[in-house]
């Protein structure tokens, strides 16, 4: 187990670097200089700027300033926001988990609506449900997450006034009053981007049903006298799953995409609403390390699925 | 999301083909496109969407950026038929002018995508060994990259000098469509290198080499065609996923510059204000809503149309 998560991990590297190129590549052909912010600053006089230039090395040559930063990156050394004077892996920490709460509850939510609805609408295909359930689905992964929010945000808290529009950190109270207040905070964040990949989702496991229902293997469990429920369950749903899972494993991207507009929406404070504050603040650092932390999450559950996949079937042997 | 799905619940088999009298593949098409009732009612919506946005802006006559304070924040009346904003501009006017933006950034961004991942696919799909694997690392890399992060960084890194170059409106046209299209290609060239893996060990390709045909002409010619149902129909869904990511990118505050109102610019500056006016955020929500669901049931029978698998 130990050696296949390595050389899954080896595998993975390649890609992490190539996003590392990428990254760098970008930030290189920029137009622009990083210190002009520094350079309009009256305070700093051109001898220091240029000082400070030479010993930040940014006259050295490309390929020298790649690894340098690769090293700066893998030694934790993220650099220093501009905007709150804090180092920014402190920053990305402080405001990480929040934004895998939500991601993972939201994914849960997703996983929650999408199995019973897609292998529902696969057992019986064509029916009045399935017919529904497909029409919903599109409606559900073409309503884009900042419409869903906001359509939200007018029923629940302006209409109705149920929940809190805008997410708060600090929360006074404590013990079970302190849960629900984060609860009904999180209620609707969690559902925009959980309906969201539900329905996409929901399509995917529809069609991986109705591949598996056909074959031979699932004929011969009905043949053999076992119940209908433990046939789907057993038998069809989990070799369905395999082919689920790669395409959730794509999905991720998008995933982080969404999170990004719903913290937006509902001001979480995640590394997501980071993004944006610190692009709107020109705050080059932070930018550069919440890409990177995003491109890490994403490669780490492409990994999460390769493992998933291993143990969903077993003629992938982790040898 | 594209390529995935073998049918859709709400078309029927394809049945006693064999008796019918030989019919040309394009009518063949149109006949299984016909039996997916949703998606026919999409394509006449979305037709209809399409030719309102081209020539609603001549119908209706009033300029999108004409300020009226004694009319700000008005619900729907005659006057305004989709009411106004915090500056009193008539909000019809200027979900037309956005719908404009949006549908232009989609299908030319549909292009570049669709252009990369066939030349792509069809590279990796005619060679084989290093080239082929190197390219599908690429792809597979491409798809592993997070687009949104990606896509807020460039356009933050290169907005100001390309505006300086071409000019603020274009400039941010070209890139968000160089862009979208930068992180769009991969399904695309995955299907093409598919389909080219295929069918260039079918006999009539055979044929075509036998007969001295080029490589450029044998794929062309010969492979390309018959390689395009399965595009057409990732093509389809592109068109919604860069109407969206280009959404997206203007409701972040992030697209194009605050005075060209493009329906995600509009749901951005409406967000604010919607407790008091909720119908500055419903109009243009619904319009994006409207169009990308049309596009995805459009493409959904395409598919049915279109992919081979169907065909016996």
């Amino acid at each position: 187990m130990t050696q296949y998560l390595l050389r899954r991990l080896l595998i993975a590297s390649p890609s992490l670097l190539g996003i590392s190129v990428i990254l760098f590549t970008v930030l290189a052909l920029a137009p622009g200089d990083p210190f002009e912010e520094l350079a309009t600053n009256p305070a700093i006089p051109p001898e220091v700027r240029m000082a400070l230039r030479a010993s930040l090395g940014i006259d050295d040559p490309v390929h020298i300033r790649y690894f340098r930063w690769l090293t700066a990156m893998f030694q934790g050394n993220w650099g220093f926001s501009f905007v709150s004077r804090v180092d920014v892996d402190q920053l990305i920490l402080q405001r990480l988990p929040v934004t895998l709460v939500i991601i993972g509850a939201s994914q849960l939510l997703a996983l929650a609506i999408a199995l019973p609805v897609g292998i529902m609408s696969a057992t019986r295909p064509y029916s009045i449900f399935d017919q529904v359930a497909n029409t919903l689905a599109f409606v559900g992964f073409s309503l884009p997450t900042f419409f869903t929010g906001l359509l939200l945000i007018l029923f629940f808290s302006i209409h109705l006034d149920w929940l809190p529009f805008v997410y708060r950190a600090q929360i006074d109270a404590t013990g079970w009053q302190w849960w629900w207040t984060h609860i009904k905070q999180s209620i609707m964040p969690i559902t925009v981007l959980g309906l969201f990949q539900g329905a996409a989702w929901t399509r995917f496991v529809r069609s991986a049903v109705l591949d598996v229902v056909r074959l031979d293997h699932v004929t011969t469990a009905r043949a053999k006298g076992i119940p209908e429920r433990s046939v789907i369950n057993r038998h069809v749903v989990r070799n369905a799953l395999i082919p689920v899972v790669t395409l959730v494993a794509l999905q991720m991207p998008a995933v982080f995409g969404g999170a990004i507009v719903t913290e937006q929406i509902f001001r979480v404070p995640g590394i997501g609403s980071l993004l944006i504050s610190a692009v709107l603040a020109n705050d080059t650092p932070v930018i550069m390390a919440v890409t990177f932390v995003f491109a890490c999450l994403v490669i780490f559950f492409n990994l999460l699925a390769d493992v998933i996949y291993g143990w969903l079937d077993p003629r992938i042997s982790y040898s | 999301m594209a390529g995935s799905t073998p049918a859709s619940a709400t078309a029927s088999a394809v049945a006693g083909a064999a008796r019918r009298p030989p019919v040309t593949p394009t009518a063949e098409a149109w006949r299984r496109f016909r039996k997916h009732r949703l998606a026919v009612v999409s394509g006449v919506l979305l037709a209809i969407m399409i030719l309102g946005v081209l020539l609603g802006p001549w119908l209706w006559r009033v300029p999108i950026d004409e300020i009226d304070f004694t009319a700000r924040l008005q619900g729907p009346s005659w006057a305004h038929p989709f009411g106004t904003d915090d500056l009193g501009q008539d909000l019809l006017a200027r979900v037309l002018y956005g719908g404009r933006i949006s549908l232009a950034v989609g299908f030319a961004a549909m292009g570049v995508a669709v252009t990369l991942g066939v030349l792509v696919g069809a590279t990796a799909g005619m060679s084989r060994g290093p080239v082929d694997a190197a390219l599908m690392w690429l792809t597979d890399l491409f798809l592993s990259l997070p687009q949104l992060p990606l896509l807020l960084l460039i356009i933050y890194l290169f907005r100001d000098g390309l505006a300086k170059v071409v000019g603020q409106e274009l400039g941010v046209f070209l890139m968000i469509v160089v862009v979208i299209g930068l992180f769009n290609w991969m399904q695309v060239a995955r299907l093409v290198r598919a389909q080219f893996f295929s069918l260039r060990e079918k006999e009539f390709v055979e044929a075509a080499r036998a007969l001295g045909a080029s490589r450029p002409r044998i794929v062309i010619q010969h492979i390309l065609p018959n390689a395009l149902g399965p595009v057409i129909v990732a093509a389809s869904i592109d068109v919604a996923a860069a109407i969206l990511a280009e959404s997206t990118l203007s409701f972040l505050g992030l697209g194009f510059p605050p005075d060209t109102p493009t329906w995600g610019r509009l749901l951005f500056d409406a967000k604010d204000n919607l407790d008091f006016a909720p119908h500055w955020a419903i109009f243009p929500g619904l319009a994006i809503f409207l169009t990308v669901l049309t596009i995805n049931f459009v493409g959904d029978g395409l598919r049915d149309a279109l992919d081979p698998r169907r065909v016996q």
